[in-house]
């Protein structure tokens, strides 16, 4: 059945693009619930943003922004086909996704360990603007911590295909889709950052 | 436009694949039985919705209660809403007009991704069973209403993390459609098929897809705040922990204010590409159909918080969402105003398909003045959370989604099927569909006026009277519903041969064979000129 | 039919100019700097923090968007796409602080 429809990369790119509308607007609910909730309890955003770790949400910030550049490094080693170069640029990109999850989730393990996780006994004893401001903290963390997954698993089965050349050269709109969901998840961490971490 | 059938290919509906029978059905990626395949489910939810309704009637027909308690009334309630509007009207007409007839319309083979389509029909079930899953398990059926208000959701011992992970998958369903369709305009439009030479549905279901991809992720969002607050607590809508329920229904109605939207606009839409088949004459003022659509999206998005004037709203809010409300009527009443336009001096041809147009004309308009009326704010205060608004959203969604639902399967049905259906039989069911429809609904709105308030289980004496009348509107109302759709059944089966063109409409399906062959179009047509285009016809 | 022409284009592509590793390292370069840039900000107090949150993340984003996710080498449409959803977003929450700002 697909055999007759013909082969159109602007049409996939452009299929890409509007689910990243949606993944936009997703984020953008939570973003605008956020700014809700900053603008009700400004004085406990920040103070329970001087609780979070910045130096660890800095270096994320670094890892993630490297990590965009190898996808997109990929993208031109495949176009010039220097296919052994896109599978290490690939893989680069593999390998510090997963070093972003593994300083995350001590991050999170850091709060648990203090109490400062959502219905804790020590979360109720403190204001009710910082509960909410960890409320969202996880929730908006943990959610692009799902798209860090979701991306890595993307790029994962785009770094076997670069492999067994089902992308190559004249063919390479599957990795291009798999780049730009990948770029999206880190622009949502660029807003993330400044938003929890640096709020203080 | 020849008018004999082409042999050349067998239609789709005889298996050519490797598989056969149900397992060809249930993986084909053919844009045409996907449409069939959301029609069949559709219908069958709906008639579960309308069963649910009809209990409901019941219980306040008797008002002695004995029929079921006040908790299941709850639960009927939240399910009737549920049912009809996440599984029936938001995905109604574009799932099954729009993937049968969006390709063909604009000239193409299929959708863009016909995979995803398939998928996305995938989607849809699998939300349908988890919501019906929602009401067996856990602590049973969800009380809350289908708007899911918090605190309350948050709350309740019943099963509401289910039905609301049920309303995100439907979410999710919509979504990909949504992705499709914009894809499919913007890509496969016939040679010679420019933006204004598309036949208006095109544009309604454009509009409706950005709807779509720019409103469902918020009401998606929102039900996953709702679960991770039910599971973890999180606290963002729970008053106790520094949360606001109010913002819960900011981020609801953010999304489902524009539902409406996503239901009416591929309603106006079908409408729009009946009436100039039934007039013999273009429709009146297409690029002003084409650009009322668009500003319909866009405006009807920024309505929502006409939901919450009685919530403890800023005043400056209630005034700014008061007058966008009623900004949102011009270019409704502009589809209108054409619509009407079109039949002045057309030559008229009264077949089924145009009584349900007008039909969906009448009853729209009363459900789309009676808006305005809330948008008014000392009015709404009076009426709000009443059987008035009962019986307006079911005059805008039943009278007016639902009659152009049915009017487009009328209008459709010969090409969909090749068959042509007892037109006698129509007329008949539409008596008691038309004159129930407006004793219940009616009915329920002059309740409203008296002050009987919505999702009571028990009334006042003083309202036993109308909701006697309203009961009795039911009755036949479902009576009509069933006339209609036996009618169909049985053409389905035992129907006569309908042409490939049997209302003389000049648009692209009605130049194919009935039913279409699996890939619409031998040839990709070249297309010279706008959509309704009856000179050529006049001069045979 | 602008897009078919795009699309006829689309199809001679792959001999098209495409940008090198120089490029995106530069702009790499420039997001670690913004990065630097928006935490000495945030250290120099609450209104400094806030303005920077403002003013250097939609520059990051941007940047992210324009050249990370090809936008510069694409057609119109995919930047209309891109406009409407954040020009969405910013009214949704313009309208929704007309409630906020003003209780």
């Amino acid at each position: 059945m697909t055999g007759h429809v013909h082969r159109d990369d602007f049409g996939s790119r452009l299929g890409m693009w509007l689910f990243l509308v949606t993944e936009m607007v997703l984020f953008g609910g939570l973003f605008i619930g956020y700014s809700y909730m900053r603008y009700r309890y400004p004085a406990e955003f920040h103070h329970g943003g001087a609780e979070l770790n910045a130096t660890l949400g800095i270096i994320n910030t670094l890892v993630l922004l490297t990590s965009s550049l190898t996808v997109v490094l990929a993208i031109v080693a495949v176009q010039r086909a220097e296919k052994k170069r896109a599978m290490a640029f690939l893989g680069t990109t593999l390998v510090l996704g997963v070093v972003f999850l593994v300083i995350k989730s001590f991050e999170w393990g850091a709060k648990f360990h203090h109490g400062l996780y959502p219905n804790s006994a020590h979360l109720a004893t403190l204001p009710p603007g910082e509960q909410v401001f960890f409320g969202l903290y996880f929730t908006m963390t943990g959610l692009h911590g799902l798209h860090v997954i979701a991306g890595l698993s993307v790029l994962g089965v785009m770094l076997w295909w670069v492999a067994t050349d089902r992308i190559r050269a004249d063919r390479y709109v599957h990795l291009e889709n798999g780049g730009l969901y990948w770029h999206l998840v880190d622009v949502i961490w660029i807003f993330l950052l400044p938003l929890f971490y640096l709020a203080a | 436009m020849s008018t004999h059938a082409s042999t050349a290919q067998p239609s789709y509906l005889v298996d050519t694949g490797a598989r056969k029978g149900l397992m060809a059905w249930l993986t084909t990626t053919d844009h045409k039985r996907i449409g069939l395949l959301y029609l069949y489910s559709m219908i069958t939810f709906f008639f579960v919705g309308v069963g649910i309704g009809f209990v409901m009637r019941l219980v306040q027909l008797t008002s002695f209660q004995k029929l079921i308690t006040a908790q299941t009334y709850n639960a009927l309630f939240t399910v009737h809403g549920v049912i009809m509007i996440f599984l029936f009207v938001v995905p109604g007409l574009p799932a099954i007009f729009g993937n049968f007839f969006l390709p063909i319309l604009i000239g193409a083979k299929d959708v863009s991704f016909p995979r995803l389509n398939l998928a996305s029909w995938y989607f849809f079930i699998a939300g349908a069973i988890l919501a019906v899953l929602s009401l067996f398990t856990g602590g049973g059926a969800p009380d809350t209403g289908w708007t899911f208000y918090a605190p309350f959701s948050l709350k309740t011992g019943t099963n509401v993390s289910l039905a609301v992970f049920a309303a995100f998958v439907l979410g999710f369903s919509s979504m990909l459609t949504g992705i499709n369709f914009i894809t499919t305009i913007h890509r496969l439009r016939a040679p010679g098929m420019k933006w204004f030479r598309m036949p208006l549905f095109c544009w309604a279901l454009y509009s409706t897809a950005w709807i779509q991809l720019l409103a469902t992720p918020i009401v998606a969002i929102t039900l996953v705040l709702v679960i991770l607050e039910r599971f973890f607590g999180i606290g963002i809508f729970d008053p106790a922990k520094g949360g606001d329920p109010l913002l819960y229904q900011h981020l609801f109605w953010i999304y489902s204010h524009p539902a409406v939207y996503i239901m009416i606009l591929p309603a106006m839409g079908a409408i729009t590409e009946i009436l100039p088949t039934f007039t013999k004459r273009p429709i009146f003022g297409y690029k002003a159909i084409a650009f009322s659509s668009m500003s319909i999206a866009a405006v009807g998005s920024l309505v929502w918080a006409h939901h919450m004037f009685t919530s403890g709203m800023s005043a400056t809010a209630n005034m700014v969402f008061s007058l966008l409300t009623m900004v949102v009527a011009v270019p409704s009443a502009i589809k209108v105003f054409n619509w009407v336009s079109t039949l002045y001096k057309g030559s008229i041809d009264f077949q089924p398909p145009l009584l349900f147009t007008l039909t969906f004309i009448f009853l729209f308009c009363i459900g789309g003045l009676t808006g305005v009326m809330q948008g008014a704010l000392a009015l709404n205060i009076h009426i709000h959370d009443t059987y008035f608004i009962v019986g307006h959203f079911h005059y805008v969604m039943f009278g007016g989604t639902g009659m152009a639902l049915f009017a487009a399967l009328l209008y459709w049905f010969p090409k969909m099927w090749g068959k042509m259906y007892s037109k006698k039989a129509i007329y008949a069911s539409w008596f008691p569909m038309f004159i129930g429809f407006n004793m219940l609904y009616f009915g329920m709105m002059i309740l409203g006026m008296m002050g009987m308030p919505r999702r009571y289980y028990v009334h006042l004496p003083q309202f036993h009277t109308m909701h006697v009348v309203a009961t009795v509107g039911s009755w036949l109302l479902i009576l009509g519903l069933i006339m209609f759709f036996g009618t169909l059944l049985y053409a389905i089966f035992k129907g006569e041969k309908a042409g490939d063109n049997p209302w003389g409409g000049v648009t692209l399906e009605w130049t194919i064979p009935s039913p279409p062959p699996l890939e619409n179009f031998e040839e990709i047509p070249t297309v010279t000129h706008g959509p309704y285009h009856f000179e050529q016809q006049e001069a045979k | 039919m602008t897009e078919h022409t795009a699309h006829t284009a689309d199809h001679g592509e792959a001999h098209a100019e495409h940008p090198g590793y120089g490029t995106f390292i530069k702009v790499w370069v420039a997001l670690l700097i913004l990065t630097g840039c928006l935490v000495g900000v945030s250290h120099l107090g609450q209104t400094a923090a806030v303005w920077g949150l403002l003013t250097l993340t939609p520059l990051k984003a941007a940047l992210v968007f324009y050249y990370f996710m090809h936008l510069k080498y694409e057609g119109p449409l995919f930047k209309i796409v891109v406009l409407v959803t954040l020009g969405t977003l910013l009214i949704f929450f313009a309208l929704l602080f007309s409630d906020v700002a003003f209780r």
